[in-house]
């Protein structure tokens, strides 16, 4: 893809093409001022599609990049400084999410109070919550994020 | 167990459930006491329920506890519009315990968040109904002497009944061979299966109910709900294949009790009542025991 390097920012790899806009939401790249770039359905020898994104000037926590896990498990970030790469970062599924995911379950409470969801971790790899509050289990297919 | 809710059976370890079993034991023997005096019980019920309500209203009244509330929605501020919250919030400033039941799934949860009393689910939707878990237990308990190594039978509904799901993660405790006996449409979800895989416990299913059963110590029998069904063809099929008769009986072993969480439509034949091994009923009258050990519990008392 000929796109040019950034100076200063955060690359994106890895994320599955299917769930590029997941990631733009969730991060709310829709809503910043940096230049951001992303391709997508690039060729991956594991992810089958791939998309990448570069934002340049921004630079993210790491509970922040962590929220994008339940989209793209296996995404790869980059960091740049002065066009190097300073550092390499994975996602990491984290054991206990917090309103991040809508619960699947039409019965359940969080879908009718203005309850904050939280659900914990089951499966890291096929992504699967179990709901605090009705238990029942939310897996990648039916994952909505909030 | 002081000021603790009981929304899941899993709230409870092993030991905190044999501590109830056994305080449930002690009412059986001398039900009526005033331990509850002075005490406000608030009974929500948010979905009609008559067994379970009365059982629990049944159990604060021979304890001499005092209880405010209402038996469905329609008779409380809910059908003005309240929320679950605003409605908990309230009540546990008035009351010194919560019983709940809703239809919505992870209400009881919820509640227990909201609420400075401890809350007991009494049904959340399809979700738990630990208080029925645990008469299940102590009605298991007392007609076998033991819970564990039993051979347990769960007969009818086993993909939506919510009590089979309960009492099969509790029983799994104590080393249980269950078999599983349901129509195609109502197996028992594999997810429950890969539980019991996970634990190294047997399991065996069956589509006919037969002879199997000479080999069960308890007989579970649910009720096949109509509404279950997508096609109504297979349900015509079904309802009379998953009846319990007394005929059937005769081979079953001696300590063998059938259970049943009722109401019954006519999946256990009347005929059938009359068998010294039918304990259904018995079982509903363990329920109040059972509540009145854990509201004890719960507050503190016992």
């Amino acid at each position: 893809m000929s796109v040019s390097a950034i100076e200063n920012g955060t690359v994106i790899d890895h994320v599955p093409a299917k769930n590029l806009f997941k990631v733009i939401q969730i991060l709310g790249l829709d809503h910043i001022d940096s230049q951001i770039t992303f391709g997508t359905n690039l060729e991956s020898k594991k992810l089958g599609r791939k998309a990448i994104i570069k934002i340049s000037g921004k630079f993210f926590e790491d509970d922040d990049i962590n929220r994008i896990a339940l989209v793209a498990p296996e995404a790869k970030l980059n960091i740049i400084r002065d066009y190097e790469v300073v550092e390499k970062k994975v996602v990491e599924v984290p054991d206990n999410i917090t309103g991040i995911a809508k619960c699947v379950n039409p019965k359940c409470i969080t879908n009718f109070e203005p309850v904050t969801t939280r659900f914990r971790v089951v499966s890291k790899k096929n992504v699967a919550l179990k709901c605090h509050y009705c238990e029942k289990i939310t897996t990648q297919e039916n994952l909505q994020i909030i | 167990m002081k000021n603790r809710s009981l929304v899941s059976i899993d709230d409870f370890s092993t030991e905190e459930i044999i501590t109830i079993l056994n305080l449930a034991e002690e009412f059986e023997k001398q039900p009526v006491r005033n331990l509850l005096d002075g005490k406000v019980i608030a009974t929500l019920f948010f979905e009609p329920s008559t067994r379970t309500r009365l059982s629990f209203e049944s159990a604060i009244n021979r304890l001499g506890g005092k209880i405010v509330g209402f038996a469905d929605a329609a008779s409380s501020s809910v059908s003005k519009g309240e929320t679950l919250h605003d409605t908990i919030r309230m009540v546990s400033s008035y009351s010194d315990l919560i019983v709940i039941r809703h239809p919505i799934e992870g209400s009881a949860r919820y509640a227990s968040e909201i609420a400075s009393v401890p809350v007991i689910n009494a049904g959340d939707g399809a979700n738990q109904h630990p208080t029925q878990t645990l008469l299940d237990l102590y009605s298991i308990r007392k007609t076998q002497g033991t819970l564990n190594n039993l051979n347990i039978f769960m007969v009818g509904d086993l993909k939506y009944g919510r009590t089979v799901h309960s009492l099969m993660m509790a029983m799994s405790r104590w080393n249980t061979t269950f078999n599983f006996i349901a129509p195609e449409e109502l197996k028992m979800p594999d997810e429950f299966k890969l539980y019991l895989e996970n634990l190294g416990l047997k399991y065996y299913e069956h589509s006919d109910f037969t002879d199997i059963i000479s080999k069960a110590d308890i007989i579970y029998m649910t009720r096949v709900q109509k509404e279950r069904f997508s096609d109504p063809i297979e349900y015509e099929k079904v309802k009379n294949v998953y009846v319990l008769r007394d005929s059937m009986l005769r081979n079953t072993k001696p300590n063998m009790r059938i259970l049943h969480p009722l109401p019954r439509v006519n999946e256990i034949h009347t005929d059938v009542d009359r068998n010294p091994k039918a304990y259904y009923f018995e079982q509903a009258l363990n329920g109040v025991y059972t509540r009145q050990a854990i509201l004890c519990s719960l507050l503190g008392i016992k």
